[in-house]
């Protein structure tokens, strides 16, 4: 501890951030979802596999990056808009398992299919040219590109912000969460909002996964250790709660980047101690209702 | 109790039913007992029997106490090093190295399970596929003991001692009738809870939880309970795969196992006593099958687990079980 300066550890708080502002991402659309459809996406960190790839088949077409952060989460909840017409209405009313077990299912579909389009081996993904290096902020040199990471994500959450506060639709989507039954009697048809927020979610969940394949390449298999480290954020969080994704994905993040640096052995293992605690606290999560799960 | 809807037309069928239904173990014994004679097939039964035996554990939980466990592979994956563990490290016997493993999966579920059942419906997937994960990076980590990423090999068991007379392991049809006797067991012990009283706990927590606790009964300890008994028969599964494959491949622990589970069950039936092992047969002769013409193998896993879900939540057996109680389709 002694040797460990305080702008080591203030830099790797930074980094801790620039991590868990993924982790915002993916949690918030899980959350999103679930707080409207009662719908857990297992297939959302497909969703995130595949919103990197997408970003590798648009840059080998000469794509630039600026405009695959704008198509990504168009292309990606294009398909999740698919998913849920097609796949998911069907189940809503047949329990809560189903789509969970359908998601689960279209996970391994999505993954395969990836292989096949892209083969099994991962693949690099080059860091866009300008957001290369590292800039000086304050406390030392930091990579510029996990700065533009933290930025977008606090850019996406502010429009998501506005969106839902500010808007008809976000006032609908705020009142179908609270109670369905009596938004459809007032005459608005939730089936599309449903369709809407899934769209949303897993749009948010490609978008997510572009930003992440710089930090990490792309794999068929990238996905799955993301998913469980989003149900992570969300069980900290508290299911269903947008704050609770913000501040769990956040202390999620930096949970990992602090333990990397004292006992780095423990960094995969330290965010599940993390969640039993919580369990065992505070089962409904940080910032979550209790009996909103029954 | 589920079955007990009899239709007038359907009493032949019901009373086949009824019959097979009362007598399950027995039948068990003698369709296993005759089956390699029939079709020789060892190696895949084997296959078969050890991952049907995972499916009813997992099917416990799932069909019969109705929460949906995503992290059954730290159950499966405990067992079978645990039980390799004892053999490659302290080169214990194999009547200690199974013993070991079922411990170590029951261990495993006490843990998952302690911290799972403290949340209801939905959350228990999401926590208890959470967890798995959390004990595939500490395997994974410990590669002194596990030999990490390599899985951990040389988990050789050539001959088994029974008193005077010694099983050749070795042998495929030995092989398939040891491992047909673990099964057998397991289903006579899972026959017996389920005609316990527990056993009706469990499905009165499945059926209607409040009532349930409002009869006096601890949902959350009932919950608990099965959650450890069903890591037992998954222990004891994967301790038979330990042996049965000679070494233990890490992915025995990955997100990949905990939906095997899932899948052979739904596509079996969940909540049927032979329902797992339909599954598990299905399962694994249509892997075998598909893999001739593609690698794409879990392009196939991924539609037939999304038609399932759509057009045929009973799976095989349950479909065969509602038609002999007289359901239509």
């Amino acid at each position: 501890m002694g040797t460990l300066g305080f702008d080591l550890l203030a830099l790797q708080l930074f980094a801790g951030v620039a991590l868990g502002a993924i982790y915002v991402l993916l949690a918030i659309g899980l959350s999103l979802i679930f707080g409207m459809l009662t719908v857990v996406n297992f297939a959302h960190g497909a969703f995130f596999m595949f919103g990197a790839y997408a970003g590798v088949f648009l840059a080998a077409r000469g794509a630039s990056f600026w405009a695959s952060l704008i198509a990504v989460p168009l292309i990606v909840g294009a398909f999740g808009l698919l998913v849920e017409r097609f796949l998911i209405r069907p189940l809503y009313g047949r329990g809560i398992d189903y789509p969970l077990l359908l998601t689960f299912g279209l996970a391994y579909m999505m993954v395969e299919g990836i292989r096949i389009a892209f083969g099994t081996l991962g693949l690099p993904f080059d860091t866009p040219e300008s957001l290369q290096g590292a800039t000086d902020i304050g406390i030392g040199f930091f990579p510029t590109y996990r700065l533009f990471v933290i930025g977008a994500t606090a850019a996406i959450l502010l429009g998501l912000w506005l969106f839902l506060e500010r808007t008809r639709y976000g006032l609908i989507i705020r009142a179908g969460a609270r109670d369905p039954q009596i938004v459809r009697v007032l005459g608005v048809d939730v089936s599309r909002v449903w369709l809407l927020v899934f769209g949303l979610g897993t749009g948010i969940a490609g978008l997510a996964g572009l930003l992440a394949a710089p930090l990490q390449g792309v794999s068929p298999e990238m996905g799955g250790p993301v998913l469980a480290e989003a149900f992570v954020v969300t069980v900290v969080g508290g299911m269903g709660s947008l704050l609770g994704a913000v501040v769990a994905g956040l202390l999620v993040g930096v949970t990992v980047a602090l333990t990397s640096l004292f006992v780095p052995e423990m960094a995969k293992v330290s965010i599940f101690a993390l969640m039993a605690v919580v369990l065992l606290v505070r089962p409904q999560g940080l910032f979550g209702r209790p009996g909103l799960l029954s | 109790m589920a079955h007990a809807t009899t239709a007038e037309p359907a009493a032949p069928r019901a009373a086949l039913s009824g019959a097979l239904e009362r007598h399950r173990v027995l039948a068990a014994a003698a369709f296993l007992a005759v089956f390699p004679l029939v079709a020789p097939f060892e190696a895949l039964a084997v296959n078969i029997l050890i991952h049907g035996l995972y499916a009813l554990g997992f099917n416990l939980m799932f069909g019969y106490l109705g929460l949906l466990s995503f992290g059954h592979a730290a159950l499966f994956g405990g067992g079978a090093y645990l039980c390799g563990i004892a053999i490659v490290h302290f080169g214990a016997p194999w009547w200690v190295a199974i013993p070991a493993g079922i411990a170590g999966a029951v261990a495993i579920a006490a843990i998952v399970g302690a911290l799972a059942v403290r949340t209801r419906g939905i959350y228990f997937s999401m926590v208890t596929l959470a967890l798995a994960q959390c004990f595939y990076y500490i395997f994974y980590q410990a590669s002194d003991w596990t030999g990490g990423e390599n899985g951990l090999r040389g988990v050789d068991l050539k001959a088994i001692a029974l008193g005077p007379a010694t099983l050749d392991f070795l042998d495929p049809r030995t092989r398939y009738y040891v491992v047909a006797a673990f099964v057998v067991l397991a289903l006579w012990l899972l026959s017996r809870i389920l005609a316990s009283p527990f056993g009706a706990v469990i499905e009165a927590v499945r059926e209607n939880e409040a009532r349930a606790r409002a009869c006096g009964y601890d949902v959350t300890r009932t919950r608990l309970l099965a959650f450890v008994l069903s890591g037992a028969f998954c222990g004891l599964a994967g301790a038979l795969n330990a042996l049965h494959l000679s070494i233990v491949p890490i992915e025995s622990m990955a997100i990949e196992t905990s939906g095997l589970a899932v899948m052979m069950c739904l596509l079996g039936g969940m909540g049927t006593f032979f329902g797992p092992f339909v599954g598990a047969a299905v399962f694994l002769l249509l892997e075998s099958i598909v893999s001739v013409w593609t690698v794409h193998w879990q392009l196939v896993v991924g539609a037939v687990f999304v038609l399932c879900v759509l057009f045929f939540p009973r799976g095989i057996w349950g479909s065969i079980l509602h038609w002999a109680a007289g359901g239509g389709r």
